[in-house]
């Protein structure tokens, strides 16, 4: 025991705790995962992303508010401009390396509120079924029946224009799956033996609910959310293009696009660099979403 | 509708046939989305803060002339009466006028949505054509360059902005390569030459004999359209080739090889012949997100169709046309998600 290497210990086919147990399942999960070149590469541009991000004031070599109309346009490689200019001559690299901050604000948010409505919508209306059921699930069928970029439009028209509501409106449309989702693993969770047992020793419907439900649920719907990261970056910067999520000046890699579109015969990297951002970012996702779905829930891949 | 749901009922006690109880249902679920979605956009139309008051009589109005309007609009009932005021006009194809232009939104919206039709329906022609066949391929040679390849294509159309990729498209094949027309449905000097029949160009020149407006307008027309039709057949593709790989394993294939067929017959007449089922479905389900993901590429290309119409409308805070434009793409949408699930059961036995 005492020479057992950590590798050898996590590997071990007779766990002696609860946790041991757990940190093992997810060892070996991540060496599945590890092998799967394509999503470690996504893994990989992720964590860049996030490193990007964290560090934007170290990283970025101009303030990405500075205009300089002396050097508008600037193209690529320019004299201390790697990426060139803008129309009002600031530095699209600085600009590109702080809009990694609101993409990832947008997404994580987007992330947090509509998996959750979902899992709570989808839980209750699978565990106390009958009309609780019928009409939450009703619901759910309508807004899953709905265009969602253009349900997204009218709900930006109405609550106005801006990051917070650009994220409000993405997750209203973005919920139903979810709902869909946790209902079904509810179902098939709810007549299992032990959480008869459960009841039996008392349990209450909002514990079995929130501590033998839920975190079942779970890892289904990190690999939704994973897949879906990407259909949310392309609706944010959708918003963003069309001039209803971020406001300028904000360096949202959508509204870049947007801005540069004007330019785009004569000084096409303007509108070209942030098109590349978004498609490198929404492609990482896609990635891990595939690695994750082939670990975590092997059923739904070919 | 209504009348329908009402006939039916006392039937299905009687206990007929299961379809009949079926129908009901499918009615039932339909009334009830589209009766969803009006809520939404009601919803909506309350929640703003544009007081349609205001919006109609203008800020210098007198108070009794905006009481009047008040009234006039029905603004002093509960708003479930409201509600079912609101239900009523969109019955009748009354969205209200276009605070811009004074007309008549569904006059409007009747104008515009032919560029839309057009746009989605080459878009889908393309995204069928490449996409069945490539996803029919990647399946019968699983794991081959052309399956690694259709991966690909799908997994680039999965992450890609739409609007991006159409700007690329209008730089490279527009503004360097000159191969297409530009932005818009026809060259400045061939718009309004052929009369309007039908609204959609494309038929509208051929139907007049007119083959240099259809040569330009075709031109203006394949960018957006091949662009609509790539991310279709990212879907397409996709889904044809696991329907494939599911029916090639099925032991019918195994007996049909051994019985000595050949791998083509194999393929198109047995294996292909039972997914038709669910690409339908599947095709329905694309061509109604194209219907409405044209709203970017519509953008891109300065193309007036119902995308065009909504942003335009919501930039300028008309939200009569954005609502009335929601409205008719919602139920457009709802309709094709319909007309898929009923061809599926239509047409699969086995859903019988």
């Amino acid at each position: 025991m005492a020479d057992m290497t950590l590798r050898q210990w996590l590997l071990t086919d007779t766990p002696t705790s609860r946790r041991h147990a757990k940190l093992s399942a997810l060892y070996q999960g991540w060496l599945a995962f590890r092998s799967n070149t394509m999503a470690m590469i996504g893994l990989g541009i992720l964590l860049l992303l996030v490193f990007i991000a964290a560090a934007a004031p170290l990283l970025a070599p101009h303030d990405p508010f500075v205009q300089n109309l002396g050097n508008r346009l600037a193209p690529l490689g320019s004299e201390g401009h790697l990426l060139g200019t803008d129309s009002l001559g600031r530095d699209i690299l600085s600009r590109l390396i702080y809009g990694a901050r609101i993409t990832l604000y947008i997404v994580a948010l987007v992330a947090l509120i509509a998996p959750v409505v979902g899992l709570l919508v989808g839980t209750v209306s699978g565990y106390v079924g009958g009309w609780v059921d019928i009409v939450l699930m009703r619901i759910t069928d309508i807004f899953l029946a709905f265009p969602r970029l253009v349900l997204a439009l009218a709900f930006v028209a109405a609550l106005g224009a801006g990051i917070e509501n650009a994220v409000i409106a993405i997750s209203l449309t973005a919920w139903p799956p979810y709902a869909r989702i946790a209902r079904a693993e509810t179902l098939t969770i709810r007549s299992s033996d032990y959480i008869a047992a459960i009841k039996l020793q008392g349990a209450g419907g909002l514990r079995i609910i929130t501590k033998h439900i839920w975190p079942l649920c779970i890892s289904s719907l990190i690999v939704r959310v994973t897949l879906d990261m990407a259909g949310i970056i392309l609706a944010a910067a959708g918003l963003g293009f069309l001039g209803l999520g971020a406001q300028p000046p904000s360096p949202e890699w959508g509204a870049m696009i947007s801005e540069g579109r004007r330019f785009i015969l004569d000084h096409w990297w303007v509108a070209t660099m942030p098109g590349l951002a978004i498609f490198t970012v929404s492609l990482a996702f896609n990635l891990l979403g595939d690695g994750l779905r082939d670990v975590l829930d092997p059923k739904a891949g070919e | 509708m209504a009348l329908a749901e009402d006939s039916g009922k006392g039937r299905v006690r009687a206990s007929l046939p299961p379809w009949i109880k079926t129908t009901i249902l499918t009615i039932g679920s339909i009334a009830m989305t589209m009766l969803g979605l009006l809520f939404v956009t009601f919803i909506i139309g309350r929640v703003m803060p544009i007081d349609p008051v205001l919006a109609i009589v203008g800020e210098r109005a007198s108070q009794s002339t905006y009481d009047a309007v008040f009234l006039e609009l029905g603004l002093d009932k509960p708003l479930i009466v409201q509600f079912g005021y609101y239900i009523w006009d969109v019955l009748h194809l009354d969205f209200g006028t276009s605070l811009l232009n004074a007309r008549p939104v569904s006059e409007d919206i009747a104008r515009v949505f032919p560029a839309t039709l057009e746009l989605a329906t080459l878009g889908i022609i393309i995204g069928i054509v490449i996409g069945v066949p490539l996803g029919v391929v990647a399946a019968a040679r699983k794991g081959s360059w052309i399956d690694q390849v259709a991966r690909v294509l799908a997994l680039v159309g999965y992450s890609m902005p739409i609007f991006w990729l159409g700007l690329m498209g209008l730089l490279i094949f527009y503004g360097i390569l000159g191969w297409v027309g530009g932005p818009g449905r026809v060259g400045i000097f061939y718009v309004d030459v052929v009369p309007s029949v039908t609204g959609l160009i494309l038929v509208d020149a051929a139907l007049d004999g007119n083959w240099d407006v259809f040569k330009n307008a075709f031109s203006h027309i394949i960018l957006p359209a091949s662009l609509l039709g790539y991310f279709s057949l990212a879907y397409i593709s996709r889904m044809t080739r696991s329907f494939m790989l599911e029916q090639l394993s099925a032991e019918y294939i195994t007996t049909a090889r051994v019985k000595g067929m050949s791998e083509w017959d194999v393929i198109w007449k047995h294996a292909f012949k039972n997914t038709r089922v669910q690409l339908i479905t599947v095709i329905a389900l694309s061509y109604a997100n194209l219907l409405e993901g044209s709203v970017l590429t519509e953008i891109i290309f300065s193309w007036p169709g119902i995308g065009s119409y909504i942003t335009t409308a919501l930039l300028s805070a008309d939200m009569n046309a954005v609502l009335g434009g929601t409205v008719v793409v919602g139920l457009i949408f709802i309709l094709l998600n319909i007309l898929s699930d009923l061809l599926y059961r239509v047409f699969d036995p086995r859903a019988k």
